[in-house]
């Protein structure tokens, strides 16, 4: 045996060891690169967008990548976890930690109602119905011009310092309100890990790979699936409550189905299915999005044809298309 | 009185598809803890009926009874829980998932269905009851492979334990043999039989030569109609049988 071959053994022993104990921590994982993600980043506030997309796409993700099924109207509960936030902390007065929890709570609740209309069709039809019930929930916050400011955007969300075990927390500081925003993505992220790991999870894999023999096995298919979109506009609404803290306005845009359309293409851009894949397809998005537009006001074609490329020859996404090498070459390797 | 126990009683039942007469007013019941089958030439409503007291369809009409209780028109999930378990007559398992975890999310049914935050690992003796199965039915050591990477013969033999794996009192199996090499058939009839004893068995079969040896109930079907009832020799010996099955080959 050379001393070449003897080396290369040890790469993918290496190799294999790496991607063992990234599977296996894979929330640890996640929040390493996260945690030094802003250095890499040109300014925090795309650092932050990135984090809070990503977070929207890894909930939406967890009904369309795990369960699939494709909602068009995912945009509502972000929507509602911004706007009841900025409602709870403008309107109501509440703390922001009690306004962020009043966002998901609703964001939830909204979940509860589309869910229940949306899993009683299936295929394009579930995504028509998703669609025209996040078209109503974006009308009627338009609507409500006293409480959401209408097409002006609902103003005046200020989150204020506070302190913490002896820390002086500033949201004004960009890198204090990525790492705080980060705590509650964290948290979030080591939910949806778990789900996926427990039995449950078992079961929506189940639904997934085949509804009438889930059905057969004694689980019901549709309130699994009504619990998963529960569980995903969870997950959204708090990405949209972050992301009124984050920007201090809720933009009308929030609820606007271009942003459904967008949780479709990070996922499919990362890789549905993955538990990073989504984050990479947000960070992907978000950056060509940034970049382009100092380039062009056409970004949005730019953005457009990179999407194709990704669906036409990378159907297993960016993540997804890695995560298939590694495996492919560990194969090779015996 | 007789004391005889049915596991599952059928009466009148009916099943119309628009205008088609599928099942036209059957009537039966089948004693817990036997073997039977249900046979019939082709187009006689065997699929139907397997379909009707699985619970894949409600009846049109008449009402079914399992145990002594009224399920017509329960949910499908509904027939798994209460105890009647299914095993499909085109192979219908859980392609991309390993063979072990087909068996081992069918066991889970009985243990947890909504729980979010517990590891699913925690439940050890799930994976070693899909482990005990799969042994049973002839995939000692195959739990790991993809179902899609299975043979025909072994994905039908993964229905089975997947069937067995919610504890059912009452197991129906649509041609629990059909596309199986002659030596596959003869490892499942064994296997069969071997189940019977232990629960209630009704299996749909389009060979009757194949049931005839080990049922000790046959219900023949004909053109969605009752036709005959009884012991392999009673069926044997029946004129109408005879007439529209036997005489056909």
């Amino acid at each position: 045996m050379t001393s070449s071959g003897m080396s290369s053994r040890g790469m993918t022993g290496g190799l294999r060891a790496a991607v063992e104990a990234v599977r296996r921590h894979r929330v640890a994982a996640v929040l390493l690169f996260l945690l030094v993600f802003p250095l890499l980043m040109p300014y925090q506030a795309l650092a932050i967008n990135i984090l809070i997309f990503g977070l929207f796409a890894v909930g939406f993700n967890l009904l369309f990548g795990y369960t699939g099924l494709l909602s068009f109207g995912h945009a509502a509960f972000l929507g509602v976890g911004s706007y009841l936030t900025g409602i709870g902390m403008v309107h109501m007065g509440l703390p922001w930690g009690l306004a962020l929890a009043l966002g998901v709570a609703c964001a939830g609740l909204a979940g509860l109602v589309i869910g229940y209309l949306a899993i009683r069709t299936r295929g394009i039809y579930f995504s028509m119905v998703t669609l025209a019930l996040a078209q109503i929930v974006y009308y009627a916050f338009y609507k409500a011009e006293r409480w959401t400011g209408g097409e002006n955007g609902l103003r005046g969300i200020q989150v204020p310092g506070f302190e913490l075990a002896g820390f002086r927390f500033d949201f004004l500081d960009p890198t204090t309100k990525y790492y705080v925003i980060l705590a509650f993505v964290a948290a979030a992220l080591w939910f949806v890990s778990r789900v996926l790991a427990s039995p449950f999870g078992a079961v929506i894999e189940a639904v997934r790979e085949n509804e009438k023999r889930a059905a057969a096995c004694g689980y019901d298919v549709a309130r699994t699936k009504l619990l998963v979109f529960v569980l995903s506009a969870l997950i959204c609404g708090l990405a949209g409550a972050l992301r009124a803290l984050h920007l201090s306005v809720v933009p009308i845009d929030s609820l606007h189905y271009l942003l459904s359309g967008q949780a479709v293409m990070m996922c499919l851009l990362g890789g549905m299915g993955t538990f990073f894949g989504p984050f990479v397809g947000a960070g992907v998005f978000l950056t060509l999005e940034d970049v382009m537009t100092t380039l062009t006001s056409h970004w949005m074609a730019v953005v457009g044809a990179v999407f194709m490329v990704f669906v036409l020859y990378f159907p297993a996404g960016l993540w997804g298309s890695l995560l298939r090498q590694v495996d492919r070459r560990l194969e090779r390797a015996g | 009185m007789s004391a005889v126990a049915y596991i599952l009683e059928v009466e009148g039942v009916s099943m119309r598809f628009g205008r088609f007469v599928a099942l036209n007013n059957v009537t039966a019941r089948f004693e817990a803890k036997k073997l039977s089958a249900i046979i019939g030439p082709n187009g006689a409503g065997k699929s139907t009926f397997f379909n009707v007291v699985s619970g894949a369809f409600a009846p049109s009409s008449g009402r079914l009874r399992f145990q002594g209780q009224d399920i017509t028109g329960a949910a499908q999930h509904r027939f798994a829980r209460l105890g009647i378990s299914k095993s499909f007559q085109i192979t219908n398992v859980f392609q991309h998932l390993s063979a072990h975890e087909n068996v081992r999310v069918s066991a889970q049914m009985r243990r947890s269905r909504y729980e979010l935050l517990k590891p699913r690992a925690g439940l050890r003796e799930l994976g070693e009851r899909a482990d005990a199965l799969l042994e049973r039915v002839g995939l000692a050591g195959l739990g790991a492979r993809p179902a899609a990477d299975l043979a025909h013969g072994q994905q039908r033999a993964l229905e089975v334990a997947m069937a067995l794996a919610s504890e059912p009192a009452l197991l129906l199996m649509d041609e629990p043999t059909a596309g199986m090499s002659p030596e596959e058939t003869r490892v499942m009839m064994d296997l069969i039989v071997e189940l019977a004893a232990e629960r209630s068995v009704i299996i749909v079969e389009h060979k009757m030569k194949l049931v005839m040896g080990i049922c000790e109930r046959l219900l023949v079907l004909h053109h969605g109609e009752f036709l005959a009832e009884g012991t392999p020799d009673d069926i044997r010996a029946n004129a109408d049988v005879r007439r529209v099955y036997l005489g056909q080959s």
